[in-house]
């Protein structure tokens, strides 16, 4: 179990982790003040080599290297802007929120750090609407602690750094954790994607030039620079390296988030949690979120949990939200209840996304009634093939990537479904 | 108009005023709409969205943009207590369905609808709440319960049944 839990979940079973005395009391803000008492060393440059080397990728989903990210900030007067990506909404993810809920200052001396490396004066930490009453409470009062220690504001600690700090708080859409969904979110607006280019490095809030991180990323920034770019990358792999938070919900035993190196074999991550719930047989994983692939059993348990593995068995990292699934589950109930949640949250805005999750659903619905049609499954292929790649953002990828990876894998039982008027091959 | 704004509720709304540049008002329209949502226990009116609009000095038709977006804002009447299981796949897993299954019947109504003393509406829930390694659950007026089952349901709903 020593691999637990070792950077952002550290204190998380501290009592009272959540507020500043403790934080404090386990050097918190101390890579802050650091920063802020030695400029001329601690400059930019040098938090943005530091986080390029530590390898630290992007966790919100996509991957992205946070260093280069942050690199692409133009270097001028212009307002600036740190955002922070707390709309976790991705079914399967969960870890964001036992960061706001237990450990929220370390996102808040991260976005401080990220700001100061980007050249930012203002941060907004979007959460999402659910998280009204459980969380927002939490991070909104470690800002207002750490504006009462001086840490936030303007001229903080008379370093002549300035940084304004504000949550927000998103009212129910999948849509707006999409990062130019969310800056239209934060302009009060609907939450539509917006095309890129130009990215929100050079077009972002207001128009300004801004960084958008996931909360996960950026709750990784403090420990990054205390300890050093090759202390967090000599966990995990070379081309994974650091931890990372699995959810790992579903058929497990002990379903929970588990901060993990990179690079641990599936079966090492299954134990850890627990095994499959009542020593039933794994049937497969959703591996990153309700976006990512489908993997069979068969082949994930050849896996280790990083990028590189999972890319190489056609699905990916993702969120790093298992959800794991047991034998004599229905993989056609199961995908059309994926479909539904794409047809509900498709923002409308192109018609690939907007037409074809309403015709997937649709088509699984009529299955799973019995009144599939033999044209049905190659109907599925084609229009999940029109939306991939047709849309503004991923979002459309993403509700045709479980499409076509639950009837690549598990085509038999959609073939007699069709031909069994509606009867599962799981239900025996 | 400003009238139909209770004090607490414009409170709110400047508390959410202040964190945005100048000019950028519109960026408060979310937070005013959860704040007159729960003044008015529940439901948006033609006549709040039109307050809130007037308050924040923004063309009306962005306030109605916003509220018919985001799943959180009811523009129909609904009741006072709001019921939402979550029925994604992780807590589909783990039996999520024989949950709301039980909760229509014992509510006497479909999901999306609310019972007709208004005491409660059983929301239509696609989304997933972010809390799936305590699958199932559901959230009651803002609140996650997690880990439930059917008797854990019942005590919730009974609790709220007997409560004004
Ligand atoms: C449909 C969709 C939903 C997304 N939801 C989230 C989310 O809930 N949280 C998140 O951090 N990123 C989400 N993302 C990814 C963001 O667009 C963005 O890549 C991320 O916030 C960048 O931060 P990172 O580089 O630190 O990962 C989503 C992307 C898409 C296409
Ligand atoms: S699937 Fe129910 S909370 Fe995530």
């Amino acid at each position: 179990m020593s691999k637990l839990n070792q950077v952002i979940y550290s204190n998380i079973n501290d009592s009272n982790s959540w507020t500043i005395d403790e934080y404090l009391k386990q050097g918190g803000y101390s890579v802050w003040k650091d920063i802020l008492a030695d400029q001329e060393n601690k400059n930019s440059n040098w938090i943005i080599e530091e986080v390029k080397k530590s390898g630290l990728r992007g966790r919100g989903g996509a991957g992205f290297p946070t260093g280069l990210k942050w690199s692409f900030m133009p270097n001028n007067d212009d307002q600036k802007y740190i955002v922070c990506n707390s709309d976790e909404s991705e079914p399967g993810t969960c870890h964001d929120r036992d960061i706001l809920k237990y450990n929220p200052h370390v996102l808040v001396e991260g976005m401080a750090i990220a700001a100061y490396a980007i050249g930012a004066t203002v941060g907004y930490n979007y959460v999402r609407g659910e998280f009204m009453l459980e969380c927002y409470p939490r991070i909104e009062a470690a800002v207002k602690e750490a504006y009462e220690a001086g840490l936030l504001g303007g001229n903080i600690l008379e370093s002549g750094v300035d940084f304004d700090l504000y949550n927000f708080l998103g009212a129910g859409a999948y849509i707006c954790g999409e990062e130019t969904g969310l800056l239209e979110s934060l302009e009060g607006k609907q939450g539509k994607p917006r095309f890129k280019p130009p990215f929100p490095a050079n077009f972002g809030l207001y128009g300004k030039p801004t960084t958008v991180n996931n909360t996960q990323t950026l709750a990784s920034i403090p420990k990054i620079i205390e300890n050093g770019s090759k202390w967090y990358s000599d966990f995990g792999t070379e081309k994974s390296p650091g931890t990372l938070i699995f959810s790992i919900s579903g058929h497990i035993n002990n379903p929970g988030n588990y901060e993990l190196p990179l690079g641990l074999t599936f079966n090492e991550v299954i134990e850890i949690a627990g095994g499959i719930l009542d020593e039933r047989k794994l049937k497969a994983v959703i591996p990153g979120g309700s976006s990512t692939k489908v993997l069979p059993a068969k082949i994930i348990e050849n896996c280790t949990m990083d990028y590189e593995s999972l890319q190489s068995a056609d699905s990916a990292l993702g969120t790093g939200a298992m959800i794991i699934i047991a034998e004599d589950t229905c993989m056609v109930e199961l995908l059309k209840r994926i479909s539904r949640f794409y047809f509900a949250e498709s923002c409308g805005q192109c018609t690939p996304c907007r037409e074809g999750t309403g015709w997937l659903y649709r088509i699984l619905d009529r299955i799973t009634n019995g009144q599939g049609l033999s044209g049905d499954l190659s109907l599925l292929e084609d229009v999940a093939g029109r939306i991939e790649g047709n849309t503004i953002c991923a979002f459309g990828d993403a509700s045709a990537w479980p499409v076509q990876s639950f009837l690549k894998h598990y085509h038999h039982e959609f073939k007699y479904m069709i031909e069994n008027k509606g009867k599962s091959v799981a239900a025996g | 108009m400003n009238e139909l704004l209770t004090p607490e509720t414009k409170k709110e709304m400047d508390h959410w005023l202040n964190k945005f540049p100048k000019g950028k008002q519109r960026s408060a329209i979310i937070g005013s709409l959860h704040a007159v949502q729960h003044q008015n226990e529940g439901f948006l009116t033609s006549e709040l969205m039109d307050a809130v609009a007037n308050y924040l000095d923004v063309p009306k038709i962005q306030v109605y943009e916003v509220a018919t977006f985001y799943s959180m804002f009811q523009t129909k009447p609904a009741g006072k207590h709001e019921i939402s299981v979550c029925t994604n796949i992780s807590c589909m897993l783990r039996g999520s369905d024989a949950i709301l299954n039980h909760i229509e019947h014992k509510l006497g109504i479909n999901v999306g609808e609310s019972t007709s003393d208004g005491k409660i509406f059983l929301k239509e829930e696609e989304e997933c709440l972010a809390a799936c390694t305590g699958a199932p659950m559901m959230m009651v007026d803002h609140v996650y319960i997690e880990n439930i089952d059917i008797k854990k349901v019942d005590e919730v709903i009974d609790k709220l049944t007997s409560k004004s």
